[in-house]
This record gives C-alpha cells, structure tokens and sequence, in this order.
C-alpha cells in the first residue's frame, strides 16, 4: 500500500450546485498534496468526504486502506483534520483544549498528557498554555487548532487553508510546523488558495476549479505546462508598445504576445530566455524602440491558472461566487 | 485488514473480536463505555465554560428572583385570590420548572453555536461516541437545573413558602424537576441540531417555551382559563410536572400526575433524543 | 465633483443666525439617514423584525387569556385594562433596543466611521430613536389591532382613542434617550441589554400595567404610585377607556420632555466623549 489516499470518480452535488464533478487523486504515503483552486472550488467538499463528514454523491475513496463510508469508524482514529475555522474553545485553556480532543481520541489520560506538553513546546504555547484562549492572537489559534488534531500521532493529517486569515509572520511560522511534520513522516493534504503555498509545501499539487481537476503534478511539471520562461519588456514611450510588441511575437514559442497598455508593458514565453533576449535587444535596437526595463522572468503559478484555464484564480473565485447568487 | 501504524507512540485499539456473537457484544459494551467517557468528557467541558464565564449563570440566578417576587408580589395580590392554598406555595414548583425549562433550553443555542463555529466537523472526524456532543451538553445543563432549583427554593422558603407534604416527597422535589428538564433538554437540542443558527434556536425556543410554560398551571389554576385553553392546558406536559411537584411539596394525588410526568420525560429522552442523535449524525 | 461650501462675507449676527440654520438642516438630514439605516436592519433580519412583532403578539395573547380571568380589575373587562399597560411596557422594551445597538455599533468600531464624516454627532444617537420609535408606533397598531380583536372596545372616544399609540410611542421615544445614555457609556452590548433589562424590568412591572396598584403590598404601592411608567399607563388608559385626560397628561408629559431634554443632550455629549 503504498497510496495514503485513493479517490475514485468522487462527485458531490448540494441539490443543483455541482461542488465536485469526478475527482480521481492519488496521495503517495508519507507525501505532502497540496490541493490548490480557488474559493468555491470544491476543496473542503473534498477533505469533508475524506475525513468521514460527508457521504459522496457517488465514487469511492480510502484513506489509509480504509473506505471513508464503510469503514468511516476505524478511520477516525487514524486521521486528523484541521478546518477551515479554528475548532478550538475559546473558554478552555490551550492545554485543556489539546487534552480534551486526546481524550475524545480515546487515549490513555497518562499518554494525553505526556503528548498535550510536547505539542505545547513544539507549537511554542508553552507560555500561553494555561491561559484561557480567548487572549490567543490568530496565529495562535490556528497553531492550537493544529496541534489538538495532531495528539493522536495520525499517519495521515487534513489541513483546510491552513493560513488564511493569517498575517505574513504567522503564515509563515505554521510553513516550519508543516514542514516539520513532513519530516516526521506524516501525509499531509493540504488546500489552498495561495498558489505561492503549494509551491512552498506540496511535494505535488492538485490543481480544481469548479469541482473539477484540471491539472495534477509537482510544482515544477505545472510551471512547464506553463511555459519555462517570460520576457518582459516595459518600453519608455505608450505609442512604441505595438512596435515592440509585433517585434517580440516573432520570438514567442506560441506566436502569442501580451500586451500591457497601462503599464507598458509586454511579454512573451520563451523556451531559452537568456539567449532570446540577446536576439530581442538587437532587434528592438534597429527598430529605433526605447526600452524602460526588461526582464526574464520564470512563471509563477498565476500564470499556471491562466494557462490552464485562462483566467487568473480571482477572476475564478468572482466567478464561483457569482454562480451562487 | 492491515492497520495503518501511527507514526510514533500512541497507536488505536485495533477493531472489536471477530466472532459475530462476541463482535456483536463486544460492540455494544465498547460503544456504551465510551459513550459514558465521551459524555463525560464534554459535560466537563460546558460545566468549565459556567466556571470561566459565571454571566452564563446570571440568568439562572436571578431569574427566579425576580419570578418569585414580582409573582409574589406584584400579580400575587390579584392571582393568589384564585388558588386555594398559600400563592407563594402554589407558585414556587411553577417557576422551578418554567425557569429551569429556560435553563436547559441553554442546550439546544449551545449546539447551534457548535457547529457554527466548525467545532462539530472537529468532533465528527474523532472516533469518538456521536451521541456524547448532545449528551455533554444535556447533562451540563441539566446539573445546572438542578442546582438551580436548590437555590430557587431557597429564595422561596425565605419569603415564606413552606412544605406541606412531608419530608420525602419535598426532598425528592429538585431531583424531579432536574429529571424532568433532562427530558426537555433533549427537545431543545433536536431544535440545535437542526436549525445550527444560534440565533433562530434561539427565537425558536423562546415561541415554544413561553407559550408552553404559560398555558400551563404554572401561574393561575387552569379553571381560571377559557375553556378551549384549559382543553390545551390539561394536555401539557408542563401542567403534569407542575402537579406533580406541587402536590410532591404541598400534599396531594402523586401517582396520577407521576405517571404522565415519567411518560413524557422517557419519550423526551428516548423519542426525541434519539431523532437529535440521528439528525446530528446525518449533518453534512 | 463635491465642494466644500465657500465661505461668505456677512454681518456676525447674519452668520451666526445661518450657522444654526445650516446645523439644523444638516441635524435632521442626517439623522433622517441613520433613521433609515437602522430601519433597514430590520428588513434584512427576518428574525428582527419577528422578534419585535411577534411577541408582543403573543404576550397579549398570553396575558389576556392565562392571567384574565384570575386579576380582578374592577368595572374594566381585563383586555381593556390590558391594553395600554402592555403596550407601554412593549414599547419601553423595544426602546432599549436604541442602547444595546448603539453599544455594539461602538463595539464594532463601527461608529468611529460616522464620526470621521462630516456629519452631525447627535444624528448617530438621533437616528436610531427616530428608527426605534417608528417601530414601536408600527408595534402599538398591531398590537391594538390584536386587542380589538380579541375583545378590547374603546369607551373614550375616537379622538383620544385614536391618540393613545402615538402617546405610548412618544413616551417610548423619551425612553430611548435613556437607553442611549446607557447604551453610549457601558460600550457592550451584552452588558448594556442586561443591565436595561434589570431597570426595564421592575418598572413596568411595578406599575399599574398589569394589575391594580391597590393589589400590590403596601410598601411596593409607594414605587408604583411615583414610577412614571403608571404616569404613562394611567394617561394611556384615560385616553383610551375615559377618564381625567388633562391630569394624566402633563406628568407623563413631563417625563418624556425631561427625558428628551435633559438626558438626551447627556447621551450625546457621553457619545462624543468615546
Ligand atoms: N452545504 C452546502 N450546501 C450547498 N452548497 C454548498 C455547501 N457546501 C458547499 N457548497 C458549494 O459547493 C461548492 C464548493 O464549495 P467548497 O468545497 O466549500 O469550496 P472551497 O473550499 O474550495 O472554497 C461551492 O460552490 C459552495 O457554494
Ligand atoms: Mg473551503
């Protein structure tokens, strides 16, 4: 067994609204997927089926060996989920909120106890432990959050946005938690908005858009579908930028050029930048096109989401939203 | 089947025997302990919210204070004329039971807010009993009534409310009341889980209990009413318990409101309670 | 593009009488748009608006039928007495809802936007009485419209008849000042409802709204006499079942005059203070 998580021609529909359309996923033991689309996407639908909280529509899927219908009771104790909101009570204190989902684990009180402090040392609550969590800043929460789903030791671990609504600081401290989880040995899937967060965390990233996965591959296989390179020129003068722009179209791998009329700016993909760009100079050279800045450029996965399904995540996320109303 | 091992340390109790008989037994011993320990767990958990934010409890306490006195004072001159016996003696098992109906409707907003905040999904994903959510809270509020209803009779016997129906039934008067909103508490967590809007529980409670507790014989005997009310009056549960405490405290038929009482608090726990058991299993 | 208004050369007393003018305006049209805002809330919250119509509804109901035929009033059928007590008492309850909003509008921090536009101060506080009284005089219909229903007759003429909601409203719009008051100093909203709740409380109940003062023990007939919720209640009963109308009148009057003038001014001046 070597799949933590097999999910299999997976739909769910809430009455007319398709959140899920026939996700197949694949999560290799001991790996980090990250699963990346934009708000609406179907994501939490999705880690619901997985951690046993929703039935699926039809499909099947196991988690650690087990179906999450049939054997959704000897799942639970294996796995641990962290939500979208912060679960914790906010009237008991850190420790006493570690030590409550431990014992609803059904671990001994001794090995709760035991474990509750070194997740309060690791998660660095140890000065907050005994205070009431009400005080705790958001950063906090979400570490708490993390750790209470953590007491078991489950081999396999849900994170829902696990940083949103975080400040810069906080997103990345809980990065090092996750990280150091990883090294553990834990498998992790993850969600999330934030196509900078795949990148940092997943060994492989599953990309969904509108309950559909449209893309599945380590970051860097993503990238390529993109594209490998951008040049980006920005000219000095607004009436220059068609000029330029039918000069770089001759370079670009698809033909196709981008034009920024604002910001004058415009790009192109490119196999080999460094070596275009030599041939790019000379050219806008004789063309007599003075030239603000230019610039290679490797793709982010912005320009993943615009490649695979030609609209950039917010516009996706404005468009779910939309649907809705 | 091949159990998954947890990283380090700790690892779950692997799945009951296998035998189907002893599966079978084993099963249900092992889902009723933990239903115990989990209940138990939660109830710990409520009864530390009363002790960290003790305005949960303002209500409780003067509520009945303020029932008492302005029944007592303020309506008793003008009702009292129509009960025959003492008005604060008619009056005190009335608010025992109307206040600690409030008290115990606490569950059901309590629910609501669980699984608005995301606690539920939390809860759900443990392999713990799925009954013991509900239960916590049931049994944390009902530990309340029935302290409660000590304090309540305290305030009453201080302005002048005396037993008259000898010692053991007035003793066993706060562990009826305490029973009986058990049974209640499971209604108002039905009304919880199937709303899950704190706010709308809430209304919802606040449209059935009024009306419940006031058609009842809680206040004003039901002859006093309008016939067609007094039809409605007669069926409440409320006016059996209230009888039925009345008569506990003050002397009186006991078995032919007892019986009612017991009937409707097992159907409470066991009818209704199971329908919220199930409904909450069914959340998606 | 909006300007600022140019300033003019004129006379200081030609100034000042259009300084007040210009204040005045821009007092009523501001509050006329708090008004609004806080009307809407009730648009959007179903629950809101069932809240403040709908239990009325029922405890007129309740009180009519539970508690009718165990209070004795006298000559009066018991809806008749019932009436105006009740909706004095409703509408004194829903004017507290002027404090606790107010008090979690500051807890949001939603008023510190107000008071960074350049817009009247009182018409924050203003604006949710005028709203909050609109409903109570909406309330006070349909409560009325229930009462007659069920039996309630007027016996003191159409006119005075037809004056007794906007009696009660009015009086409840002099309450709403208090409630601000409370509402601007405690900041919280759930403080500020509970401790409205502990004053509201045994002063409607106190009072000759539900039963007759002589009923009550002597030492509570004292409070009951001098709380001006029996002011009110005894005006709105005069109005509705006859009776002296002129010495009912100026002490309910008078309280609600003081409660405009006297505390509202301290509830903007405490707002302010924020
Ligand atoms: N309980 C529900 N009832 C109806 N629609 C739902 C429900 N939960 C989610 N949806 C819809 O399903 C889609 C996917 O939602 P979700 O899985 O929450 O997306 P994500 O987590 O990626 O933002 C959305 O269009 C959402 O509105
Ligand atoms: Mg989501």
């Amino acid at each position: 067994m070597d799949h933590a998580i097999e999910v299999r021609n997976i739909s769910k529909s809430y009455g007319s609204v398709v959140a899920l359309d026939n996700v197949d996923l694949d999560v290799q033991r001991g790996s980090v997927m990250g699963l990346l689309g934009p708000n609406g996407a179907g994501k939490t639908t999705l880690v619901r089926i997985l951690t046993t909280l929703l039935r699926p529509s039809s499909g099947s899927a196991t988690v650690l060996g087990y179906d999450v219908v049939r054997h959704a009771r000897h799942l639970r104790s294996y796995i641990g989920l962290a939500g979208q909101s912060a679960a914790v009570d906010d009237l008991l204190t850190g420790r006493e909120n570690i030590h409550m989902a431990g014992r609803l684990y059904h671990m001994p009180k001794r090995q709760v106890q035991k474990r509750a402090q070194e997740l309060l040392e690791q998660f660095d609550l140890v000065d907050a432990a005994d205070r009431s969590v009400k005080g705790y800043s958001g950063g906090m929460r979400r570490r708490l959050d993390l750790a209470a789903s953590l007491v078991a030791n489950p081999p396999m671990i849900f994170l829902d946005e696990p940083t949103t609504g975080l400040d810069p600081r906080s997103r990345l401290e809980l990065w090092d938690v996750i990280r150091n989880l990883v090294s553990e040995g834990t498998t992790v899937l993850l969600t999330t908005q934030y196509l900078e967060e795949a990148d940092q965390l997943a060994d492989e990233i599953t990309v969904i858009d509108l309950g559909k996965v449209i893309a599945q591959g380590t970051a860097d296989e993503l990238k390529h579908q993109a594209g490998s390179e951008f040049i980006e020129i920005t000219v000095r003068d607004v009436e220059d930028i068609r000029r330029a722009a039918s000069v770089l179209e001759n370079f670009a791998e698809n033909n196709e050029c981008d034009i920024d009329e604002e910001a004058r700016k415009t790009s192109i993909m490119v196999q080999d930048g460094a070596s275009i760009m030599v041939q790019v100079v000379r050219s806008l050279d004789t063309e007599d096109i003075a030239v603000a800045n230019m610039a290679v450029r490797q793709p982010t996965l912005d320009d993943v989401f615009l490649a695979l399904t030609g609209r950039t995540a917010e516009e996706a996320a404005t468009e779910s939203e939309q649907e809705q109303n | 089947m091949n159990l998954p091992q947890a990283v380090n340390g700790w690892r779950p109790e692997p799945p009951a025997p296998s035998t189907p008989v002893r599966e079978a037994i084993g099963s249900v011993l092992y889902e009723f302990r933990w239903i115990i320990a989990d209940t138990a767990m939660l109830t710990w958990r409520m009864l530390m919210h009363y002790r960290r934010n003790p305005e949960m409890l303002l209500s409780t306490i003067f509520g009945p204070l303020m029932f008492l006195f302005l029944f007592t004072y303020v309506f008793g001159g003008a009702i009292g004329r129509s009960t025959e016996i003492n008005y604060i003696d008619y009056l005190l098992p009335g608010v025992l039971i109307q206040n600690n109906i409030f008290t115990v409707m606490q569950t059901g907003i309590g629910l609501a807010d669980d699984m608005q905040k995301g606690f539920v999904d939390r809860y759900r994903s443990l392999p713990m009993a799925r009954s013991a959510v509900i239960g916590g809270r049931v049994v944390a509020t009902t530990v309340i009534a029935f302290f409660s209803a000590i304090w309540t009779i305290g305030i009453a016997v201080v302005i002048g409310m005396r037993f008259h129906g000898g010692f053991w039934p007035g003793l066993s008067l706060p562990f009826v009341v305490a029973l009986f909103c058990f049974g209640f508490a499971w209604i108002s967590a039905l009304v919880g889980v199937s709303v899950r809007d704190t706010q709308t529980a809430s209304s919802i409670t606040f449209f059935v209990a009024i009306p419940l507790t006031f058609l009842s014989s809680t206040f004003v005997p039901i002859e006093t009413m309008p016939g067609w009310l007094q039809a409605f009056a007669g069926v409440n549960p409320i006016t059996q318990v209230v009888n039925l405490s009345r008569n506990l405290a003050q002397g009186g038929p006991i078995a032919v409101y007892a019986l009612p009482t017991f009937l409707w608090t097992v159907f409470f726990v066991f009818g209704i309670g199971s329908l919220a058991t199930w409904r909450y299993k069914r959340i998606s | 593009m909006i300007q600022p208004a140019q300033l003019q050369d004129r006379s200081p007393l030609g100034e000042l009488v259009s300084a007040i003018a210009v204040e005045a305006r821009w007092i009523i049209a501001d509050t006329a748009v708090m008004s609004w805002r806080n009307l809407l809330r009730y648009r959007r919250s179903p629950e809101l608006l069932m809240f403040s119509t709908l239990s009325p509804v029922m405890f007129v109901l309740l009180f009519n039928y539970v508690f009718g035929g165990a209070i004795p009033t006298g000559d009066l059928n018991y809806i008749d007495y019932l009436m105006p007590g009740i909706l004095v008492q409703t509408t004194i309850f829903s004017a507290t809802t002027t404090g606790v909003g107010l008090a979690e509008d500051l807890q949001k921090g939603m008023v510190d936007r107000y008071r960074s536009l350049p817009m009247a101060r009182s018409a924050v506080l203003g604006g949710r009485v005028v709203a909050e009284t609109l409903v109570s005089l909406f309330v006070a219909f349909l409560m009325l419209g229930v009462g007659l229903i069920i039996g309630m007759r007027f016996h003191g003429g159409f006119w005075p008849g037809f004056s007794l909601p906007f009696m009660v409203a009015g009086f409840a719009f002099g309450f709403s000042w208090i409630a601000a008051f409370v509402g601007a100093s405690v900041r919280n909203a759930e403080g500020a409802g509970s401790l409205m709740f502990f004053v509201v409380f045994p002063l409607t109940f106190l009072s000759s709204a539900f039963v007759p003062i002589e009923s009550m023990p002597g030492w509570l007939q004292w409070f009951a006499y001098v709380n001006p919720v029996t002011n009110a209640v005894d005006f709105g009963r005069a109005l509705s079942q006859g009776g002296p109308i002129v010495a009912n009148a100026w002490p309910t009057a008078l309280w609600t005059l003081g409660m405009t003038f006297v505390i509202g001014p301290v509830a903007v001046w405490r707002y302010r203070k924020v």
